[in-house]
């Protein structure tokens, strides 16, 4: 058994240079080639990356003060609203508000060509967006209403703070009940067992070289949007709980992240508006990690596999919407990656709605940034809830507001 | 002799009409068929080049139409574009002729322009945006 490397220790070797990197994809041949003491002596950092569409995203914005000033009770940025329940100048973009009278899905499906997501990219592209704003007016904020242009370069502050992203593990959306393609967050999904629709970048993909948030914690310097930012909390529905197979991998959603980032430092090839037909507006961003190899542990969790991820196939024509039923089965990233599976009985075509591509990008660019001594590890400064601390992941206890309420 | 290439989209209830042969017994028309493929809405899709003079050709669209048979012109032009392209997949199983699919080694998502009918279904199912249908 190999001693243990120490975040110090991996950190001198990114300032001298002498760092070893690799990818999650590439540790998979590391390992596979020299076992996982050998690699784990060798090897310093795997870093991982993923790009989808990740709904719970948004960004502070300060804009300044207005001659006179204003108390903007309520915004908007090209036409979405942007929530302005904040102090005087302060807004908060969401990724899935969309544009003020866009027709939504009354013409079934909706094409939702304009939101919240767009607009972040229209700012991190460095584009001029309209904000319009009123107020009631106080005795300090005079100003009743405003019609300007803003640009990102002149904002105070513009960062982006996301509720949850980075998934461990999805959900793969099949249609099995509906005489109709469905339209979903999860895309076009199609009738009669059409397609398998499934969402994550597998054994690239950051929380599954780190099942058991190890590395990854709050305080996690991070890859997000082209920028370096960090993960400052457990994102929502975060659930350790969620069933692990033999390697510890949850075979199905489980750990969240919440990250922040400035958006001043972003590239929109990375913070990218997205449309999703009949569904709604969302942002697919990049986000990578650098996870240290600090032992054998960590050199054998970073060699994970697609074959050895394995997601729940669920039916999103009735069983999600209405909670119903159990998977259909539960598929392998391999199997998914291979264009085909088997399901049922027939060969259903898959389709994906991460970019491999570019999650493989991240995680070469992160690699990039570390050789180059530009990207320090940051040991966290609390790990993020374990199994055994969460509650797991709760339903809404519906209570009728008839009943009795304010216990 | 004139030949105009057209893509045909076959409402369900007109899949077991025999509408191509009831126009060229009707009109003075050869075709040539180029595709044929059902949709993900069960809706037929041909494109067919017409062979024969100018007017004839033209009546034989416009009976098609009378059928219920919408006809475009295949001078339409699909375009991707490669900047806004993330290679997310999202398309792939939308599209009915395979024009794009996915490279499975790279991973990256190829459009094959000589594939494509034109029928216009990726746009609104592209995330970013990234294609496009010109006439
Ligand atoms: S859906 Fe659009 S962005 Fe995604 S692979 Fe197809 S063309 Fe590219
Ligand atoms: S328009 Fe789009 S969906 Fe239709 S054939 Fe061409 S590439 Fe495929």
């Amino acid at each position: 058994m190999m001693l243990g490397k120490s975040y110090d220790e991996i950190n001198a070797k990114i300032r001298s240079g002498e760092v070893v990197v690799v990818t999650a994809e590439e540790m998979v041949d590391v390992v596979g080639e020299l076992g996982v003491a050998k690699a784990a002596e060798k090897v310093d950092v795997v870093t991982t990356g993923t790009f989808g569409p990740m709904c719970s995203s948004g960004a502070f914005l300060n804009f300044g003060h207005s001659t006179p000033r204003m108390k903007v009770t309520q915004a908007w940025l090209n036409e979405v609203p942007a929530y302005a329940g904040l102090a005087a100048v302060d807004l908060y973009i969401g990724a899935t508000e969309v544009s003020a009278g866009d027709p939504l899905n009354r013409s079934h499906p909706g094409r939702f060509n304009y939101g919240g997501a767009h607009v972040i990219q229209d700012l991190v592209a460095g584009k001029d967006v309209r904000l319009r704003g009123i107020a009631y007016g106080t005795d300090c904020y005079p100003r009743r209403e405003i019609d300007t242009w803003i640009n990102i370069k002149d904002l105070n502050e513009a960062y982006m703070c996301n509720p949850r992203n980075a998934y461990q593990n999805y959900n793969v959306a099949v249609n099995k009940f509906a005489d109709r393609d469905i339209y979903t967050y999860m895309g076009v999904v199609k009738k009669d067992l059409g397609s398998a629709n499934y969402c994550s970048a597998g054994q690239l993909s950051p929380l599954l070289n780190d099942p058991h948030y190890r590395a990854i914690g709050i305080g996690t310097r991070i890859f997000i949007g082209g920028a370096q930012g960090y993960v400052f909390w457990q994102g929502t529905q975060h659930d350790p709980t969620t069933p692990r197979n033999e390697r510890g991998v949850p075979t199905g959603g489980a750990g969240t992240l919440s990250t922040v980032g400035d958006l001043k430092q972003m590239d929109p090839r990375w913070v990218v508006g997205v449309s999703m037909l009949g569904y709604g507006v969302s942002l697919a961003l990049g986000i990578g990690t650098a996870i240290p190899i600090l032992d054998e542990e960590m050199a054998w969790y970073t060699s994970v596999s697609d074959a050895d991820i394995v997601a729940p196939i669920v039916d999103y024509s009735r069983n999600y919407g209405l909670n119903e039923g159990e998977p259909l089965g539960h598929v392998s990233y391999a199997e998914l990656k291979s264009g085909e599976i088997e399901l049922e009985g027939r060969k259903v075509p898959t389709t994906p709605l991460s970019s491999y591509v570019r999650a493989r990008e991240i995680a070469e660019t992160l690699k990039s940034w570390i050789e180059a001594g530009e990207f320090e590890l940051s040991e966290p400064v609390q790990p993020l809830p374990s199994a055994e601390e969460s509650p797991g992941f709760k339903m809404l206890n519906y209570r009728p507001v008839e009943e009795e309420g304010g216990e | 002799m004139a030949e105009r290439r057209i893509v045909l989209h076959f409402p369900k209830e007109l899949l077991d009409q025999p509408v191509i042969s009831t126009t060229v017994s009707r009109y003075d028309v050869g075709f040539n068929i180029l595709r044929a493929n059902i949709t993900q809405d069960q809706e037929g899709l041909m494109v067919l080049g017409l062979q024969g003079e100018l007017g004839e050709i033209e009546s034989a669209i416009e009976f098609m139409r009378d059928q219920g048979v919408r006809v475009q012109p295949l001078d339409q032009d699909v375009v991707r574009d490669d900047e806004v392209c993330t290679d997310c997949g999202a398309c792939i199983v939308v599209c009915p002729t395979g024009a794009l699919s996915m490279d499975l080694e790279s991973r990256e998502v190829n459009f094959d322009a000589e594939k494509c009918v034109a029928c216009g279904i990726c746009v609104p199912v592209c995330p970013p945006r990234a294609m496009s249908i010109h006439f």
